[in-house]
């Protein structure tokens, strides 16, 4: 992914996590609580638990269709970030070659039980994490971690280095720009100019940080970071927790899958 | 070298995330009880710079291919241990949040693998001895390849830890190892080739920035008892997570891991310290524990039986994969439906 595709899409998040819909206006703290339930949920299964975790996709689509986020921009950043998981994960099916289970006639190996199952939950946490920042403002995430206990100085950390991000980036864009134009194909693209592109950016980003620091002492500054928002744990938001904590609960103790699958065998052959 | 959630178990990422959080609150209680109000904004902007430099790449000598810049020893360098460890936290965060780079349960690992090494190991104990007093380029040199280098081993080496203990992969040992090591070394002397160039220009350009940010810090002191606390407890993490993954009833394919690395099935260390801990943790939290692969004997079963397909018994995993068509079908239908519903609406 180039450059300028990374910095526009974390603009693209940005956007659509201030959408006004009934998932981006739950509380926070609930959403970001759901999540980690969800994560820790999903990774608990064995690792050749592969058609128990079909249901636990429920989850992610409903957050992308209540919360109207475009299923294609989930799954081609969900694709970007795949090679590690797979990479570890394919040696699976030629390490543990004993048959677990023959599908009409064809003997699947156990290993590719466990990289399929690798790959699955690959898709609902990422997508899970994804869905959570794309439904929530990241300066409300900062907020809903602070008062989940998080430390004051980092949550200010996080927010900081938010508010600069867009800002510094548009600034590397320059120097990638000014840099690419003086130095026709790759010849200046060494080590050596990289060192002082960077140097510069340093020094530049010292400075900038001094000025912000007088700014902001000019405004009353006391090294917190307070919100006005004051945000209320509301009836909807227990209602999406409590459902969120019973899906989890029934799907991963019963095997609801298998049992769906047999009562339609039953029924149909 | 992000650790992902895919291949981690709970336990695993409950442990480091409880190590990383335990580090996280001593970095900031450190900073906060001799924080210069001006240091606030300069990490977070610092924070900024990180992943604006990441973008910028180059081209790594004799390759031909490309890298770019780590982040985590510069940190350290310019900031001192504490700061640069919750700078880095704060990239990674934004990173596995916006980049979904790692996810949120391996956020623990990889703040533990990519912060706490170079901030709280490599830097006291490698890079400060290293460079002495003198700020010579040859000695910045040094000391940074040196650095960059021993923490992307360590990061790297807790990388294949952290996978083996989950047990998910069935990677063994030595050729994971074997696959990791080398890359990162390469990579390790690249970044630490950089972070020395960067240095040294910074110094020569403007010495007193590194001068004044480092005289704000509070890591003026020699090496106080807490540290040495902080690096026994990360060592203790570590050894006790290799304890708990010796110690584990059912290594699965750790067992042919082990013994493809140290020639027998069996070693002899039993659990442990933290490893009975971690072992009840991961029982209460694995609702099926001591679960057997149960498609396993019914196919087998019945392949002896009646290996037609299908059958109305074919046993359980045929009735897993009917379920698993029928279940996902059901939530394709649910997602499409809202969402025709929500076109009309608007």
């Amino acid at each position: 992914m180039t450059f300028d595709e990374r910095y526009f899409d974390i603009g693209r998040l940005d956007r659509l996590s201030y959408k006004d819909t009934c998932v981006h206006r739950l509380d926070p703290r609930a959403k970001v609580i759901a999540t980690v339930m969800f994560l820790f949920t999903v990774i608990s299964f064995p690792k050749y638990e592969v058609v128990a975790l079909a249901p636990f996709f429920l989850f992610p689509v409903l957050l992308m269709t209540v919360g109207e986020i475009p299923i294609l921009f989930i799954v081609k950043k969900m694709i970007i970030v795949s090679p590690f998981a797979i990479f570890i994960g394919i040696f699976n099916p030629f390490l543990d070659t004993r048959t677990a289970v023959v599908i009409a006639g064809i003997p699947v190996s156990a290993g590719w039980l466990s990289f399929l199952s690798i790959l699955l939950k690959f898709a609902l946490t990422i997508s899970a994490a994804l869905l959570l920042i794309a439904t929530t403002s990241f300066p409300a995430v900062c907020h809903a971690l602070r008062r989940l206990g998080f430390p004051a100085l980092f949550v200010s950390q996080l927010l900081f280095l938010y508010r600069y991000l867009f800002v510094l980036m548009e600034e590397a864009m320059r120097i990638i720009r000014a840099r690419e134009m003086r130095s026709f194909g790759r010849r200046s693209t060494g080590m050596k100019v990289f060192a002082r592109l960077i140097g510069t950016l340093f020094l530049r980003t010292v400075d900038r940080a001094d000025r912000i620091y007088y700014a902001m002492l000019s405004r009353g500054f006391q090294g917190d970071v307070p919100t006005l928002k004051r945000s209320r744990i509301a009836a909807a938001d227990l209602a999406f927790m409590a459902a969120t904590v019973a899906f989890l609960a029934v799907f991963r103790s019963f095997r609801v899958t298998e049992e769906i699958g047999r009562i339609a065998q039953e029924l149909f052959l | 070298m992000h650790m992902a959630d895919a291949l981690l178990s709970p336990a695993v990422g409950a442990t480091l995330w409880a190590g990383t959080a335990a580090v996280g609150g001593y970095a900031s209680k450190r900073l906060k009880e001799r924080i210069d109000d001006r240091l606030i904004p300069l990490m977070g902007v610092l924070g900024a710079f990180i992943f604006a430099a990441q973008m910028i790449n180059f081209t790594i000598p004799g390759t031909g291919s490309s890298g770019h810049l780590g982040g985590g020893m510069i940190l350290a360098v310019i900031l001192g241990p504490h700061a640069a460890f919750l700078v880095m936290a704060s990239v990674l965060t934004v990173q596995a949040l916006f980049f979904a780079d790692g996810g949120l349960l391996a956020l623990g690992c990889n703040i533990w693998n990519l912060g706490i090494y170079p901030c709280y190991l490599v830097y006291p104990l490698i890079y400060k001895p290293l460079l002495g007093k003198s700020q010579k380029q040859s000695r910045i040199i040094i000391a940074s390849v040196t650095s960059a280098v021993v923490a992307l081993q360590l990061g790297s080496f807790s990388v294949v830890l952290e996978t083996l203990l989950s047990g998910k992969s069935e990677l063994p040992f030595g050729a994971f190892v074997l696959l990791m090591q080398p890359i990162h070394l390469a990579i390790g002397l690249v970044e630490g080739f950089v972070t020395a160039g960067v240095i040294s220009y910074v110094h020569g350009a403007r010495p007193d920035v590194i001068e004044s940010v480092s005289s704000s810090r509070p890591l003026g002191d020699r090496v106080s008892l807490k540290k040495i606390v902080i690096t026994f407890a990360v060592l203790a993490v570590i050894t006790g997570g290799v304890l708990s993954w010796f110690a584990s009833t059912n290594p699965d394919g750790l067992e042919w891991a082990v013994e493809k690395a140290y020639g027998r099935s069996e070693l002899p260390e039993k659990g442990q310290g933290i490893a009975p801990v971690l072992k009840a943790i991961q029982e209460k939290t694995a609702f099926l524990p001591d679960y057997n692969f149960k498609p396993t004997g019914s196919a087998s079963e019945k392949e002896e039986a009646d290996p037609g397909w299908p059958g109305i018994d074919a046993g359980t995993s045929a009735a897993g994969l009917v379920g698993a068509a029928i279940v996902l079908g059901m939530i394709v239908f649910v997602g499409m439906g809202i969402r025709a519903f929500r076109r009309r609406d608007t």
